[in-house]
Protein backbone atom coordinates (compact mmCIF):
# COMPACT_ATOMS: atom_id res chain seq x y z
CA UNK A 1 0.00 0.00 0.00
CA UNK A 2 0.71 3.31 -1.14
CA UNK A 3 1.69 5.42 2.20
CA UNK A 4 1.86 9.54 1.81
CA UNK A 5 3.38 11.34 4.64
CA UNK A 6 2.06 14.98 6.26
CA UNK A 7 4.85 17.28 5.42
CA UNK A 8 6.94 18.80 7.58
CA UNK A 9 6.49 21.61 10.22
CA UNK A 10 9.07 23.55 11.93
CA UNK A 11 7.30 24.71 15.40
CA UNK A 12 7.98 28.04 17.57
CA UNK A 13 6.79 28.82 20.68
CA UNK A 14 6.64 31.84 22.36
CA UNK A 15 6.91 31.41 26.60
CA UNK A 16 5.30 34.23 27.75
CA UNK A 17 4.35 37.89 26.59
CA UNK A 18 7.22 39.74 25.64
CA UNK A 19 9.74 37.20 24.38
CA UNK A 20 10.23 35.82 21.01
CA UNK A 21 9.10 32.95 19.66
CA UNK A 22 11.79 29.97 19.51
CA UNK A 23 12.02 27.15 17.69
CA UNK A 24 10.69 24.50 19.73
CA UNK A 25 11.20 20.97 17.33
CA UNK A 26 9.26 19.97 13.84
CA UNK A 27 6.14 17.49 13.41
CA UNK A 28 4.25 16.25 10.70
CA UNK A 29 0.54 17.37 10.38
CA UNK A 30 -1.50 16.98 7.47
CA UNK A 31 -2.07 21.08 7.31
CA UNK A 32 -1.89 24.35 8.86
CA UNK A 33 -4.55 24.03 11.89
CA UNK A 34 -3.71 19.98 12.26
CA UNK A 35 -0.28 21.57 12.50
CA UNK A 36 -1.31 24.11 15.39
CA UNK A 37 -2.98 21.12 17.37
CA UNK A 38 -0.60 18.73 17.16
CA UNK A 39 2.17 21.74 18.17
CA UNK A 40 0.01 21.97 21.11
CA UNK A 41 -0.47 18.38 22.29
CA UNK A 42 3.00 17.82 21.44
CA UNK A 43 5.17 21.00 23.18
CA UNK A 44 2.89 23.09 24.75
CA UNK A 45 0.86 20.58 28.08
CA UNK A 46 3.30 21.47 30.74
CA UNK A 47 2.42 25.28 30.26
CA UNK A 48 5.52 25.72 28.05
CA UNK A 49 3.94 28.39 25.85
CA UNK A 50 1.42 31.34 25.38
CA UNK A 51 1.47 31.63 21.38
CA UNK A 52 2.28 29.04 19.05
CA UNK A 53 3.92 29.73 15.02
CA UNK A 54 4.12 27.26 12.94
CA UNK A 55 5.74 27.33 9.38
CA UNK A 56 6.06 24.49 6.66
CA UNK A 57 9.69 23.23 6.71
CA UNK A 58 9.98 23.63 3.05
CA UNK A 59 9.56 27.01 2.90
CA UNK A 60 12.46 27.83 5.69
CA UNK A 61 15.57 28.65 3.60
CA UNK A 62 18.39 28.06 5.14
CA UNK A 63 22.43 28.35 5.14
CA UNK A 64 25.17 25.44 3.50
CA UNK A 65 26.97 24.16 5.74
CA UNK A 66 29.99 24.63 2.73
CA UNK A 67 29.47 28.09 3.56
CA UNK A 68 30.28 28.06 6.81
CA UNK A 69 33.55 29.82 6.65
CA UNK A 70 32.69 32.71 4.30
CA UNK A 71 29.47 33.12 6.72
CA UNK A 72 30.32 32.66 9.87
CA UNK A 73 34.03 33.36 10.99
CA UNK A 74 34.80 36.58 10.44
CA UNK A 75 37.91 38.23 11.44
CA UNK A 76 38.12 38.67 15.09
CA UNK A 77 40.64 41.99 14.42
CA UNK A 78 37.60 44.62 14.73
CA UNK A 79 36.53 45.04 18.45
CA UNK A 80 34.11 47.41 18.00
CA UNK A 81 31.70 45.17 16.63
CA UNK A 82 30.96 43.53 19.57
CA UNK A 83 28.66 46.14 22.11
CA UNK A 84 31.55 45.81 25.20
CA UNK A 85 32.35 49.11 26.08
CA UNK A 86 28.83 50.24 27.57
CA UNK A 87 26.68 49.09 30.25
CA UNK A 88 23.20 47.61 29.30
CA UNK A 89 20.86 49.10 31.89
CA UNK A 90 19.13 46.59 33.55
CA UNK A 91 15.27 48.40 32.86
CA UNK A 92 16.21 47.39 29.30
CA UNK A 93 15.53 43.89 30.07
CA UNK A 94 16.31 41.14 27.70
CA UNK A 95 18.53 42.00 24.82
CA UNK B 1 -34.95 9.92 45.84
CA UNK B 2 -32.87 11.87 48.83
CA UNK B 3 -30.62 14.63 47.02
CA UNK B 4 -27.67 13.24 48.45
CA UNK B 5 -28.47 10.08 46.62
CA UNK B 6 -29.26 11.74 43.62
CA UNK B 7 -26.07 13.58 43.52
CA UNK B 8 -23.81 10.66 44.54
CA UNK B 9 -25.49 9.11 41.33
CA UNK B 10 -25.26 11.67 39.36
CA UNK B 11 -21.57 12.52 39.58
CA UNK B 12 -21.24 8.23 39.23
CA UNK B 13 -22.82 8.56 35.88
CA UNK B 14 -20.55 11.83 34.64
CA UNK B 15 -17.44 9.99 35.75
CA UNK B 16 -17.94 6.94 34.29
CA UNK B 17 -18.55 8.56 31.08
CA UNK B 18 -15.38 9.96 31.31
CA UNK B 19 -13.59 6.47 33.00
CA UNK B 20 -14.91 4.21 30.35
CA UNK B 21 -14.68 6.46 26.96
CA UNK B 22 -10.72 7.56 28.72
CA UNK B 23 -9.94 4.11 29.22
CA UNK B 24 -10.75 3.06 25.21
CA UNK B 25 -8.84 5.68 24.28
CA UNK B 26 -6.08 4.78 26.19
CA UNK B 27 -5.73 1.46 24.55
CA UNK B 28 -4.54 3.46 21.60
CA UNK B 29 -1.46 4.29 23.27
CA UNK B 30 1.42 3.50 21.09
CA UNK B 31 -0.85 2.31 18.53
CA UNK B 32 -2.09 5.85 16.68
CA UNK B 33 -1.75 6.35 12.87
CA UNK B 34 0.61 8.71 13.03
CA UNK B 35 3.06 9.80 16.57
CA UNK B 36 1.64 13.39 16.67
CA UNK B 37 -2.09 11.73 16.32
CA UNK B 38 -1.08 8.72 18.99
CA UNK B 39 0.36 11.70 21.11
CA UNK B 40 -2.87 13.85 21.06
CA UNK B 41 -5.50 11.32 21.28
CA UNK B 42 -3.49 10.01 24.87
CA UNK B 43 -4.31 13.74 25.89
CA UNK B 44 -7.95 13.59 25.51
CA UNK B 45 -7.83 9.82 27.43
CA UNK B 46 -5.81 11.82 29.93
CA UNK B 47 -7.86 14.76 30.23
CA UNK B 48 -10.92 12.54 30.20
CA UNK B 49 -9.46 10.54 33.00
CA UNK B 50 -8.37 13.65 35.16
CA UNK B 51 -11.92 14.49 34.93
CA UNK B 52 -13.15 10.94 36.09
CA UNK B 53 -10.59 11.05 39.30
CA UNK B 54 -12.15 14.50 40.25
CA UNK B 55 -15.67 13.35 40.12
CA UNK B 56 -14.73 9.86 41.41
CA UNK B 57 -13.35 11.44 44.36
CA UNK B 58 -16.08 13.52 44.86
CA UNK B 59 -18.62 11.27 44.94
CA UNK B 60 -16.83 9.18 47.30
CA UNK B 61 -17.15 12.64 49.88
CA UNK B 62 -20.79 13.37 49.01
CA UNK B 63 -21.94 9.19 49.23
CA UNK B 64 -20.11 9.42 53.45
CA UNK B 65 -18.68 5.81 53.61
CA UNK B 66 -15.16 6.32 52.89
CA UNK B 67 -14.99 4.82 49.28
CA UNK B 68 -12.11 6.44 47.30
CA UNK B 69 -11.80 6.81 43.89
CA UNK B 70 -9.98 3.85 43.28
CA UNK B 71 -12.85 1.84 44.88
CA UNK B 72 -15.31 3.54 42.92
CA UNK B 73 -13.54 2.94 39.92
CA UNK B 74 -12.24 -0.34 39.55
CA UNK B 75 -14.36 -2.58 42.65
CA UNK B 76 -18.23 -1.45 41.02
CA UNK B 77 -20.14 -4.18 39.45
CA UNK B 78 -20.78 -3.99 35.46
CA UNK B 79 -24.65 -3.18 36.23
CA UNK B 80 -23.33 -0.22 38.66
CA UNK B 81 -22.14 1.57 35.57
CA UNK B 82 -23.75 4.50 34.28
CA UNK B 83 -21.83 5.38 31.39
CA UNK B 84 -23.55 6.00 27.94
CA UNK B 85 -23.91 3.04 25.84
CA UNK B 86 -21.31 5.31 23.46
CA UNK B 87 -18.59 5.44 25.40
CA UNK B 88 -18.05 1.51 25.49
CA UNK B 89 -17.94 0.76 21.77
CA UNK B 90 -14.69 -0.87 20.10
CA UNK B 91 -11.96 1.40 18.99
CA UNK B 92 -12.36 -0.23 15.38
CA UNK B 93 -10.31 1.81 13.21
CA UNK B 94 -9.04 5.75 13.56
CA UNK B 95 -12.59 6.80 11.83
CA UNK B 96 -14.76 5.04 14.15
CA UNK B 97 -12.86 5.86 16.91
CA UNK B 98 -12.96 9.65 15.76
CA UNK B 99 -16.86 9.85 14.76
CA UNK B 100 -17.71 8.04 18.17
CA UNK B 101 -15.32 11.26 20.13
CA UNK B 102 -17.04 13.64 17.75
CA UNK B 103 -20.49 12.20 18.89
CA UNK B 104 -19.67 12.35 22.67
CA UNK B 105 -17.46 15.68 22.20
CA UNK B 106 -19.93 17.27 21.19
CA UNK B 107 -22.73 16.15 24.22
CA UNK B 108 -19.65 16.38 26.56
CA UNK B 109 -19.45 19.89 25.69
CA UNK B 110 -23.24 21.01 25.98
CA UNK B 111 -23.77 19.33 29.44
CA UNK B 112 -20.42 20.49 30.78
CA UNK B 113 -21.25 24.03 29.67
CA UNK B 114 -24.59 23.95 31.87
CA UNK B 115 -22.53 21.92 34.54
CA UNK B 116 -20.29 25.29 35.02
CA UNK B 117 -23.57 26.76 36.69
CA UNK B 118 -24.68 23.64 38.33
CA UNK B 119 -26.49 24.43 41.77
CA UNK B 120 -23.59 21.99 43.53
CA UNK B 121 -20.81 24.83 43.84
CA UNK B 122 -18.13 21.87 43.78
CA UNK B 123 -19.73 20.14 40.67
CA UNK B 124 -19.67 23.76 39.22
CA UNK B 125 -15.58 24.15 40.04
CA UNK B 126 -14.79 20.53 38.76
CA UNK B 127 -16.59 21.49 35.74
CA UNK B 128 -15.32 24.42 34.92
CA UNK B 129 -11.75 22.69 35.37
CA UNK B 130 -13.19 20.44 32.65
CA UNK B 131 -15.13 22.46 30.00
CA UNK B 132 -11.38 24.22 28.74
CA UNK B 133 -10.04 20.78 28.14
CA UNK B 134 -13.27 19.43 26.57
CA UNK B 135 -13.55 22.35 24.41
CA UNK B 136 -10.29 21.71 22.97
CA UNK B 137 -11.67 17.40 22.75
CA UNK B 138 -14.27 18.81 20.68
CA UNK B 139 -12.35 21.13 18.21
CA UNK B 140 -9.76 18.52 17.73
CA UNK B 141 -12.96 15.76 16.97
CA UNK B 142 -14.43 18.53 14.26
CA UNK B 143 -11.36 19.66 12.84
CA UNK B 144 -10.51 15.51 11.91
CA UNK B 145 -14.46 14.50 10.81
CA UNK B 146 -13.85 17.71 8.79
CA UNK B 147 -11.19 16.50 7.33
CA UNK B 148 -11.89 12.56 6.94
CA UNK B 149 -15.40 13.42 5.52
CA UNK B 150 -14.33 15.96 2.99
CA UNK B 151 -11.09 14.71 2.40
CA UNK B 152 -10.44 11.61 -0.23
CA UNK B 153 -12.98 8.99 -1.52
CA UNK B 154 -12.38 6.80 0.94
CA UNK B 155 -11.91 8.53 3.73
CA UNK B 156 -15.23 9.65 3.14
CA UNK B 157 -16.83 6.27 2.74
CA UNK B 158 -15.19 5.21 5.90
CA UNK B 159 -16.26 7.83 8.10
CA UNK B 160 -19.54 7.66 7.06
CA UNK B 161 -20.00 4.48 7.41
CA UNK B 162 -18.60 4.98 11.05
CA UNK B 163 -21.21 7.87 11.50
CA UNK B 164 -24.18 5.11 10.44
CA UNK B 165 -22.93 2.03 12.63
CA UNK B 166 -22.69 4.01 15.74
CA UNK B 167 -25.65 6.39 15.29
CA UNK B 168 -27.88 3.86 16.70
CA UNK B 169 -25.94 4.53 20.25
CA UNK B 170 -26.82 8.37 20.10
CA UNK B 171 -30.11 8.01 21.61
CA UNK B 172 -29.05 6.41 24.82
CA UNK B 173 -26.90 9.94 25.54
CA UNK B 174 -30.40 11.60 25.74
CA UNK B 175 -32.19 8.62 27.73
CA UNK B 176 -33.68 10.31 31.23
CA UNK B 177 -35.18 8.91 34.43
CA UNK B 178 -35.98 9.80 38.03
CA UNK B 179 -32.58 10.82 38.66
CA UNK B 180 -33.01 13.45 35.58
CA UNK B 181 -36.01 14.73 37.34
CA UNK B 182 -34.53 15.01 40.49
CA UNK B 183 -31.09 16.55 38.92
CA UNK B 184 -33.19 18.97 36.99
CA UNK B 185 -34.98 20.15 39.97
CA UNK B 186 -32.61 20.50 41.91
CA UNK B 187 -30.12 22.93 39.66
CA UNK B 188 -27.49 19.93 39.82
CA UNK B 189 -27.86 19.27 36.29
CA UNK B 190 -29.41 20.34 32.71
CA UNK B 191 -32.32 18.76 30.99
CA UNK B 192 -31.22 16.52 28.19
CA UNK B 193 -33.88 16.68 25.92
CA UNK B 194 -32.79 20.72 25.94
CA UNK B 195 -29.27 19.66 25.30
CA UNK B 196 -30.85 16.85 22.22
CA UNK B 197 -32.07 19.85 20.30
CA UNK B 198 -28.73 21.88 20.90
CA UNK B 199 -26.90 18.29 20.20
CA UNK B 200 -28.61 17.65 16.75
CA UNK B 201 -28.03 21.09 15.60
CA UNK B 202 -24.14 21.48 15.90
CA UNK B 203 -23.78 17.52 14.46
CA UNK B 204 -26.14 18.01 11.64
CA UNK B 205 -23.78 21.63 11.07
CA UNK B 206 -20.76 19.67 11.42
CA UNK B 207 -21.59 16.73 9.42
CA UNK B 208 -22.77 18.54 6.30
CA UNK B 209 -19.77 20.77 6.23
CA UNK B 210 -17.92 17.34 6.06
CA UNK B 211 -19.92 16.61 3.61
CA UNK B 212 -21.72 13.69 4.98
CA UNK B 213 -25.14 12.65 6.03
CA UNK B 214 -26.40 12.58 9.27
CA UNK B 215 -27.99 9.43 9.28
CA UNK B 216 -31.42 9.17 10.26
CA UNK B 217 -33.17 8.72 14.11
CA UNK B 218 -34.34 5.17 13.34
CA UNK B 219 -34.18 2.00 16.49
CA UNK B 220 -32.42 3.32 19.28
CA UNK B 221 -29.98 1.28 22.02
CA UNK B 222 -30.77 2.47 25.25
CA UNK B 223 -30.33 1.09 28.96
CA UNK B 224 -27.20 2.36 30.38
CA UNK B 225 -29.45 4.95 32.72
CA UNK B 226 -30.45 1.60 34.13
CA UNK B 227 -27.00 -0.06 34.33
CA UNK B 228 -27.84 -2.35 30.90
CA UNK B 229 -24.37 -2.40 28.79
CA UNK B 230 -23.57 -3.98 25.52
CA UNK B 231 -21.60 -6.79 25.66
CA UNK B 232 -18.36 -5.01 24.96
CA UNK B 233 -18.75 -3.38 28.67
CA UNK B 234 -17.80 -7.05 30.64
CA UNK B 235 -14.72 -7.41 28.44
CA UNK B 236 -13.51 -3.49 29.23
CA UNK B 237 -14.12 -4.32 32.93
CA UNK B 238 -12.20 -7.35 33.17
CA UNK B 239 -9.06 -5.45 32.12
CA UNK B 240 -9.58 -2.17 33.86
CA UNK B 241 -10.43 -3.94 37.23
CA UNK B 242 -8.12 -7.01 36.76
CA UNK B 243 -4.82 -5.72 39.05
CA UNK B 244 -7.01 -3.90 41.85
CA UNK B 245 -9.31 -7.61 42.27
CA UNK B 246 -6.05 -9.62 42.02
CA UNK B 247 -3.90 -7.55 44.18
CA UNK B 248 -6.74 -5.28 46.55
CA UNK B 249 -5.25 -2.37 47.55
CA UNK B 250 -2.21 -2.01 45.35
CA UNK B 251 -0.46 1.31 44.69
CA UNK B 252 2.51 2.94 42.51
Amino acid sequence: MERKEWPLWEVFVRSKAGLSHKHAGSLHAPDEEMAISNARDVYTRRAEGVSIWVVESKHIHSTLETDSDSMFDPNEDKIYRHPTFYDIPDEVGHM
Amino acid sequence: MEQKEALFNYLIRLADNSAILGHKLSQWCGHGPELEEDIAIINTALDLLGHSRSLYTYAGKVEGKGRTEDDLAFLREERKYTNALICELPNGHYGDTIARQFLFDQFNYLVFSELVKSSDETLAAISAKAIKEIRYHLRRSIEWTLRLGDGTEESHNKIQESFNDIWSYTGDLFVQNELDKVAIAAGIGPDLEAIRTEWRKSVEAVLSEATLQTPDDDWMHSGSKSGMHTEHMGHILSELQYMQRAYPGAEW
